[in-house]
């Protein structure tokens, strides 16, 4: 026989128990709860922990700016016209009234001078789109520098790459639309440098443009890609980034209590959730304002495109600028094959040979790494930049080649702005590019080991007080004190690195091992990598340093408060009683 | 009729004689000269022009431009051929008010390129070296106010010679000179200079003479109202507001990748670090609390 227990008092009180009343938000929260089932899930991500570094807000850059370019894009559909039917324009800009036009061309122009707001979102979206690429190369370099795209995070740094490479694409395209004379020209090159293709470019240039350049469906077969294509990936690929970094956990930099277990942090809500959110104004404000002051693309003094016209400064945007520097700066090489087939060497190899290889390079660098050091665990904690000389030197290299390749794509401006040649900064270049990268990586990596070497010395003799002491017979010295314990904890949580060695490269019949050539090869990088960088002291050294601190802390006390400035010892004076040492 | 026919029968016996040759020669070259004179270009600016001007503008020359010119305007070549200075015989008055007007000539030192700096000649001065050189030979006069201005013109006429005259411009001038007339490189260290603050008449005269690199655009080639009406877009687009901001130079995406990078980035990641130095971190602790540094509070 059942009770019914719905009726029997569970408080002493007088009066019976009742539910509070929930709240508004409690009613909608629990009616959304009990339908999707999501309180499981957000109880834990809502807590979720993210540690706290300027460096970690870089990649949060490009995605704030991602929505910008995703908000003003959205407004430019609503009046961009991607068509390149021809018309007179009419609209209120005075020195183009009158002029044929493509429909892209006019409809730009009349989202910049008669659609309220329209110049600020195409400025807005413009820059949002620099800053877009910009940011994305800023956050992938401090995730190599910091050895966060180790295991287990190396699908998201190809996603990274990938992003960053249809990111520049999606510029191009963009950059392509309205039509006018720099786009034009742009567009123009792209048609050039399909062309140089060998055997197919001819009929790759035709079925992009639907027959000769510049035909009349490119600008729509662009617009498809840049509004529907392009952003479609990037956006599946942003969510798969952001997944794949909620799954790894946030990387830490190393220091007391944080271990490669754990994430120390602030969680989700109501901090970082926060932070983050008003970055999000924060960037959409920078943008604004630079929409709002600072002019990009003033397409009205380009005027239309026009084959027959160019104009000085005809640069892509800056995202493109290191493959059309290498254009600018290779010689004309060329071979004729037989056949009267041309293989235009100076247009192949900077622009279809180079940018993929360089993207290759980035896609493959975790796995070379994580190949040369046979490393399989998992990395949670960051390095610093200096305890990998190597890496970080081989990244500052290929910035060099970036940077210098870069600049040689505005070598006209450079030249008119610095009062230079152009032919000067041509031969320059076309050095410089080859032996910069290695004066770079040299640098830079005995700059890394030197820096290793300040850290040995903070830690086996103190940090560097600024006190100069003079001893008794006249010399000078530094005080150096003891750092503290946290700090030496977290400069000495790194791992002791040894050059990899293949076991046996020949066994007792003198047959050699397999893969010996390849593992001669991993051991050269390995050494390459490890064996000139400095190690971190052994206990045994700290607490031999430690004891040495100790005691020449103790000699300074004993010296604390007496007076030995040498001239007690002048002749003088009685010495009877007075000591260069003080009592010791 | 008789009275001719006597003259000629009288010219006629001489027409054997050792000089006859002589005198048909220098009347073909009186003739062939004064017709030319009377028909080339540089005949209207002789007009405006005295003996005395051309007079003391040959002493100025003699001073200030024969010692790269050569006295008579002739030229000096160097040793290995290439000019110490060129020849002024057939460049007209255009040129010379067009080179010493924007004080390009005299040159204050050899170089690729003659900048524009202050006049060192006043105008009187460059009146009569332009009617000395005008003097040497043929070549474009001085061009009237009346051909670069677009007085007079209704204000839709006006409005149409702009536009005709930006696309010309966007044609012929700015794959040197840049979209915005800002300038750009050339070969060598040589430069097309901004168009940006430049008189009217000295544009014209640049069209008409086409001075160091710059390609003639002679009255064939861009009519004198086309040329008007280049210099009339140019004075438009001068005037216009910066619709889109601070213009950054206009001088197309480099400059804007450069500002994207130093103000876009460069203020994002500052913002970056203020965000993450001001963290939710507490200042009180309890006594006996270590803190990062591991000192005890």
């Amino acid at each position: 026989m059942s009770i019914d227990t719905s009726k029997v008092a569970d408080t002493n009180g007088t009066s019976s128990s009742s539910a509070a009343k929930p709240t508004k938000a409690g009613v909608v929260a629990n009616w959304a709860d009990e339908r999707l089932g999501l309180a499981t899930a957000m109880k834990k991500n809502l807590r979720k922990v993210f540690p706290d570094h300027w460096s970690f807000m870089l990649g949060e850059v490009a995605l704030w700016s991602f929505v910008v370019l995703l908000l003003t894009g959205v407004f430019l559909t609503l009046w961009f016209d991607p068509s390149m039917a021809e018309g007179e324009y009419t609209g209120s800009y005075d020195p183009m009234r009158g002029v044929e036009m493509s429909q892209s061309m006019k409809s730009t122009l009349e989202i910049s001078f008669d659609v309220r707001g329209g110049l600020l979102m195409r400025q807005m979206h413009h820059w949002a789109a620099m800053i877009f690429i910009a940011s994305m190369m800023v956050h992938m370099m401090r995730v190599y520098f910091t050895g966060a795209y180790r295991k287990p995070r190396e699908i998201n740094w190809v996603i990274g790459c990938l992003l960053l490479f249809l990111g520049t694409i999606e510029g191009f395209t963009g950059y392509s639309l309205p039509d006018d004379l720099l786009s034009g020209t742009g567009v123009r090159a792209a048609d050039g440098f399909m062309k140089a293709t060998p055997v197919v470019g001819s009929y790759m240039s035709f079925f992009l443009f639907g027959g000769e350049f510049p035909g009349d469906s490119i600008i729509p077969r662009l617009y498809v890609m840049h509004v529907l294509l392009i952003p479609g990936i990037l956006l599946g690929l942003v969510a798969a980034h952001m997944l794949l970094l909620v799954y790894h956990k946030h990387t830490q930099w190393p220091g007391p209590g944080k271990t490669e277990a754990n994430v120390v942090g602030f969680p989700m809500l109501p901090v970082y959730a926060a932070k983050a959110g008003g970055f999000f104004f924060i960037v959409f404000g920078t943008i604004a304002l630079m929409g709002g002051l600072m002019t990009i693309n003033p397409i009205w003094k380009y005027g239309p495109y026009d084959p027959t016209k160019v104009t000085a400064g005809s640069q892509p945007d800056w995202y493109m600028g290191w493959p059309d520097g290498l254009l600018r700066i290779i010689p004309g090489w060329e071979t004729e094959l037989p056949g009267g087939y041309l293989i235009s060497w100076n247009v192949m190899i900077p622009i279809l040979i180079l940018p993929p290889l360089m993207l290759t390079v980035l896609l493959l660098l975790p796995f070379i790494e994580a190949w040369i050091t046979g490393d399989k665990r998992e990395h949670h904690l960051l390095e610093r930049p200096r305890n990998r000389p190597t890496q970080t030197a081989l990244m500052v290299a290929l910035m060099t080649f970036y940077g210098l390749s870069w600049a040689a794509g505005g070598n006209d401006i450079i030249a008119i702005k610095l009062d230079l040649s152009i032919n000067q900064i041509t031969y320059f270049m076309r050095a410089a590019v080859f032996i910069g990268p290695v004066i770079a990586f040299i640098i830079a990596r005995r700059w890394c080991i030197s820096l290793q070497r300040h850290d040995e010395g903070k830690l086996l003799h103190g940090y560097e007080t600024g006190v100069i002491m003079r001893a008794p017979d006249g010399g000078y010295s530094e005080k150096h004190l003891p750092i503290s314990e946290a700090e030496a904890y977290t400069l000495t949580a790194r791992d002791r690195e040894t050059p990899w060695s293949p076991e046996r490269e020949i066994d007792e019949n003198g047959v050699p091992a397999p893969n010996s050539r390849l593992n001669s090869l991993r051991a050269k990088l390995s050494t390459l990598m490890y064996a000139d960088n400095v190690q971190k002291p052994t206990a045994e050294e700290l607490d031999e340093a430690r004891h040495h601190a100790e005691h020449e802390l103790a000699l300074q006390t004993a010296m604390d408060g007496v007076s030995a400035d040498g001239h007690q010892f002048d002749g003088t004076h009685p010495v009877e009683g007075e000591s260069l040492r003080g009592g010791h | 009729m008789r009275f001719l026919n006597r003259s000629a029968g009288r010219l006629s016996r001489h027409r054997r004689k050792p000089l006859a040759g002589l005198v048909v020669l220098l009347l073909g070259l009186v003739l062939t000269g004064g017709l030319y004179s009377l028909f080339s270009p540089g005949a209207q600016a002789e007009t405006s022009t005295t003996s005395e001007d051309v007079t003391k503008g040959r002493e100025l020359f003699i001073v200030g431009c024969s010692f790269c010119h050569g006295q008579n305007g002739e030229g000096v070549l160097t040793d290995n051929g290439t000019q110490y200075g060129p020849a002024l015989t057939d460049v007209g008055a255009a040129s010379v008010d067009f080179q010493v007007g924007t004080g390009r000539m005299p040159m204050a030192q050899p170089g690729q390129q003659a900048v524009r700096k202050p006049a060192v000649y006043t105008e009187e001065e460059i009146a009569q070296l332009a009617a000395y050189v005008d003097s040497l030979g043929t070549g474009p006069a001085i061009p009237d106010e009346a051909d670069y201005s677009t007085e007079g013109l209704s204000d839709e006429e006006r409005q149409a010679a702009i536009t005709r005259g930006g696309q010309i411009f966007l044609t012929n001038c700015t794959a040197c000179h840049n979209f915005d007339a800002q300038g750009g490189a050339m070969p060598r260290g040589g430069f097309a200079p901004s168009l940006r603050g430049v008189e009217p008449k000295y544009i014209y005269e640049a069209l008409l003479t086409g001075p160091q690199s710059m390609p003639s655009f002679s009255n064939g080639n861009l009519t004198p109202e086309e040329k008007r009406d280049v210099i009339a877009y140019l004075e438009e687009t001068s005037e216009m507001p910066s619709y889109g901001g601070v213009g950054l130079g206009a001088l197309g995406p480099v400059a804007e990748g450069l500002f994207a990078w130093v103000v876009g980035i460069g203020a994002l990641v500052g913002f970056a670090v203020w965000i993450a130095a001001h963290t939710t971190r507490t200042t009180r602790r309890k006594d006996g609390d270590i803190d990062e540094t591991g000192a005890h509070a």
